[in-house]
């Protein structure tokens, strides 16, 4: 009863509105858009340049190049991964059906840039220049990377998926900082997408406008998962406008696109213009590595139609029709490619030497002294192994 | 110290000032050290670590960043790769958790992944521990995690002078520190003169603040100012107790903490993290190994319980205070020596 009598007591205090006034919601103080997403968004289609009228502008030196290195490319995937099935790496996730991403990605890039590849890149970085054998010493597992990324300014191949993204910003913004006009290329795979550090470095490239392009290749799959169920942005292009950067979107089986976008991506951060994101769709020839069964999640028919559209196969057609390329020119990129892998192959026969007492040697600039105790105790081990 | 040092009087100096003032002692002297965090810009930090270094020495040199620990260090990695030295601050202990996978996968093992070439020369400073009434999130002791880690350094310090001291080797030292700041100590006080700040060992270094020959406490950050108390009233029960401050926890001073315990032949390690593996299990393990035919009892543990950390009207029924660490002296079979 009390609980009725106050109720009541409470609605008869509430006073009417007088009907003359109309009720106006505040508007928040001040709101305006940050930055007109219009020009940020990624165009609905992947931009082609091979068979359409674009191509007409591209340069034929450019074209030839890319073609010899996709071919390369192609070579050095086939040949990593026999090392596999020999023995000589512990895995390799390849890039067959990749390699226009992988090529155009060192290609865009000056001397002075960086790249930052994830562990599925190592042809990019090969691509850029790195010696074969340091580019696969992950892979194989005698140390984590194999080269001084300050030499080739390619940073370690990085197995956590986009933890690499921050590096790149960071790395940019600083040189930046220092009055270097230095652009960093950050690669990642759609599954890194989802991950945390690919949002804050995209946040952080943005806010900071950083010099960085952001390049993602989409090829379909997570290891195993799908894109559809990896994210329901409409294209991993547009997740870009809600950072306020542009995303642009290209189909990264076309070499000559994927270079022409990314060259302008970085020509636009060198200049000042801030960071890009950059999807290339293309597909997974292979599985996901060697130990991967990809029949498990995807069937032969959407493999064969991906083959139809392979990056040296369209870049050879165009090459071809339009006289930059003869039976010739096909034979010696071949010749080429076949020289890499015969060099690969005996240098990779070849058991790496080791030596234990690195384990210690690069924790600290300074060893502490527990680790000088424990190197002194794997010392003894050796010398007792030795005199055995 | 000098004649010119004893010129300038020694006033009272809060802990946060000898922080704020060796960072920018640092980037005075060395154009590659850069302050990033949350707030840490036209705020000062919610701290005033930080204050007045965004005025002093631009936006570009002490930045505020967006709002996200692992970008912050993330970002901090790439920095470093191109040369500059980094100082982050996570702002509270447990906000530094995101930033985990940056700190554990790149930070700590940068320079042996790349055997050498490439070293990680930065400093994430971590406000850290309770004692202030914070609420959840906002008093954690993280340390055991970092301890855990390779390639990181571990640093605490308990002391003003320390403070800066410390924080200065941080920033010089060419690998990666974790310097884990005692937030209830930031206003804590000491005669010392910003002017001509005291040098401190390299880090790697424990001190004994107190001499000391019934027994001794081990201790690090925040339990300090709680041993040295309880070792003046230990002295009404007859104990003369031995206080060493670790200041570095990783790499650990083995050489001053066994030296102390064989001269006394007890020890307990006074922590405010969990006792369970925490860092305590780890240096009573140590000095059981390298004392153990000086010891006169087990090497004991007073630590915080082992819970998730309370909320900030329970917290002091958590945090070892004296009488804690005095029953635990109480335990080290003193009967059996009389």
């Amino acid at each position: 009863m009390e609980e009725v009598d106050s109720l009541q007591q409470r609605s008869s205090t509430v006073q009417e509105p007088p009907a003359t006034v109309a009720y106006r919601p505040i508007p928040p103080p001040a709101w305006k858009p940050r930055t007109d997403p219009g020009p940020l968004l990624p165009d609905a289609e992947p931009f082609r340049v091979l068979g359409t009228d674009a191509v007409a502008s591209a340069d034929p030196e450019l074209l030839r190049r890319l073609y010899a290195e996709l071919v390369r490319g192609r070579r050095y995937n086939a040949q990593a991964t026999a090392l596999t099935k020999q023995g000589r790496l512990a895995v390799y996730p390849s890039t067959t059906g990749q390699e226009a991403c992988e090529v155009a990605a060192a290609l865009a890039l000056e001397e002075r840039d960086w790249l930052f590849p994830s562990y599925r890149d190592t042809l990019a970085a090969v691509a850029r220049g790195l010696d074969p054998v340091q580019a696969l010493t992950l892979l194989r597992g005698d140390w984590h990377t194999g080269y001084d990324p300050r030499e080739y300014r390619i940073a370690p191949l990085s197995t956590p998926l986009a933890t690499q993204l921050p590096h790149a910003v960071g790395l940019a913004h600083a040189a930046r900082l220092k009055g270097d006009d230095v652009v960093a290329l950050a690669m990642v795979g759609d599954g890194g997408t989802s991950e945390g550090d690919f949002h804050e470095a995209l946040n952080f490239a943005a806010v900071w406008q950083a010099p960085v392009v952001f390049l993602v290749q989409n090829n379909g799959f997570a290891i195993s998962v799908p894109l559809a169920k990896q994210t329901a942005a409409p294209s991993l292009a547009h997740k870009a406008v809600g950072y306020g950067m542009p995303g642009r979107l290209v189909d990264g089986n076309d070499a000559a696109a994927v270079h022409q976008v990314l060259a302008e991506a970085v020509a636009r951060a060198r200049r000042g213009g801030g960071p890009t994101l950059v999807e290339a769709v293309t597909y997974r020839i292979d599985a996901h590595t060697n130990a991967d069964d990809a029949t498990r999640y995807r069937g032969d028919g959407e493999v064969e139609t991906w083959r139809a559209h392979d990056p040296i196969l369209i870049l050879e057609r165009e090459l071809t029709e339009r006289g930059l390329l003869d039976d010739e020119g096909k034979r010696e990129a071949a010749e080429a490619a076949e020289t890499m892998a015969a060099a690969l192959r005996e240098r990779m026969n070849a058991d790496p030497v080791l030596d234990p007492m690195d384990l210690f040697a690069h924790v600290y600039a300074e060893q502490t002294a527990q680790l000088r105790e424990q190197a002194a105790q794997l010392r003894a081990e050796l010398d007792a192994e030795s005199e055995a | 110290m000098t004649t010119k040092t004893a010129a300038r009087a020694a006033k009272p100096a809060t802990m946060a000032q000898a922080l704020q003032r060796a960072m920018r002692d640092a980037m005075a002297e060395d154009p590659t050290v850069h302050i990033m965090g949350e707030d840490v810009g036209t705020l000062g930090g919610v701290f005033r670590v930080t204050d007045g270094l965004a005025k002093e020495f631009g936006e570009d040199r002490c930045t505020d960043t967006p709002l996200a620990e692992a970008g912050i260090l993330g970002t901090a990695v790439g920095m470093a790769m191109y040369g500059l030295r980094p100082v982050v601050e996570m702002q509270f202990d447990a906000f530094a958790y995101p930033a985990f996978e940056q700190l554990i996968s790149h930070v700590s093992r940068m320079r042996n992944r790349t055997r050498g070439a490439l070293p990680m020369p930065l400093v994430v400073r971590v406000p850290y521990g309770g004692g202030i009434g914070g609420v959840e999130h906002h008093s954690d002791s993280s340390e055991a995690y970092y301890m855990a880690t390779p390639g990181l350094h571990v640093v605490t310090p308990a002391t003003v002078e320390d403070a800066y001291g410390l924080l200065r080797a941080a920033i010089a030292s060419d690998d990666p520190v974790v310097f884990l700041e005692p937030k209830r100590l930031y206003w804590s006080k000491a005669d010392w003169s910003p002017e001509a700040p005291t040098a401190v060992e390299p880090i790697g270094k424990a001190v004994v603040r107190r001499r000391g020959r019934s027994a001794t406490l081990i201790t690090y950050g925040p339990s300090l100012p709680v041993c040295l108390e309880a070792a003046e009233a230990a002295r009404a029960e007859g104990w003369d107790l031995e206080v060493v401050d670790l200041r570095s926890l990783v790499p650990f001073d083995d050489e001053t903490v066994c030296a102390s315990v064989r001269r006394t032949g007890r020890a307990v390690v006074v922590h405010e993290s969990t006792g369970f593996g925490g860092p305590g299990g780890e240096i009573a393990a140590r000095v059981t190994e390298r004392c153990f035919h000086h010891l006169e009892a087990p090497v004991l543990r007073v630590a915080g319980f082992d819970i998730p950390y309370p909320p900030p009207m329970l917290e002091r029924h958590h945090l070892p205070g004296v009488d804690r660490v005095l029953d635990a002296v109480a335990r080290l079979q003193w009967e059996a020596q009389s």
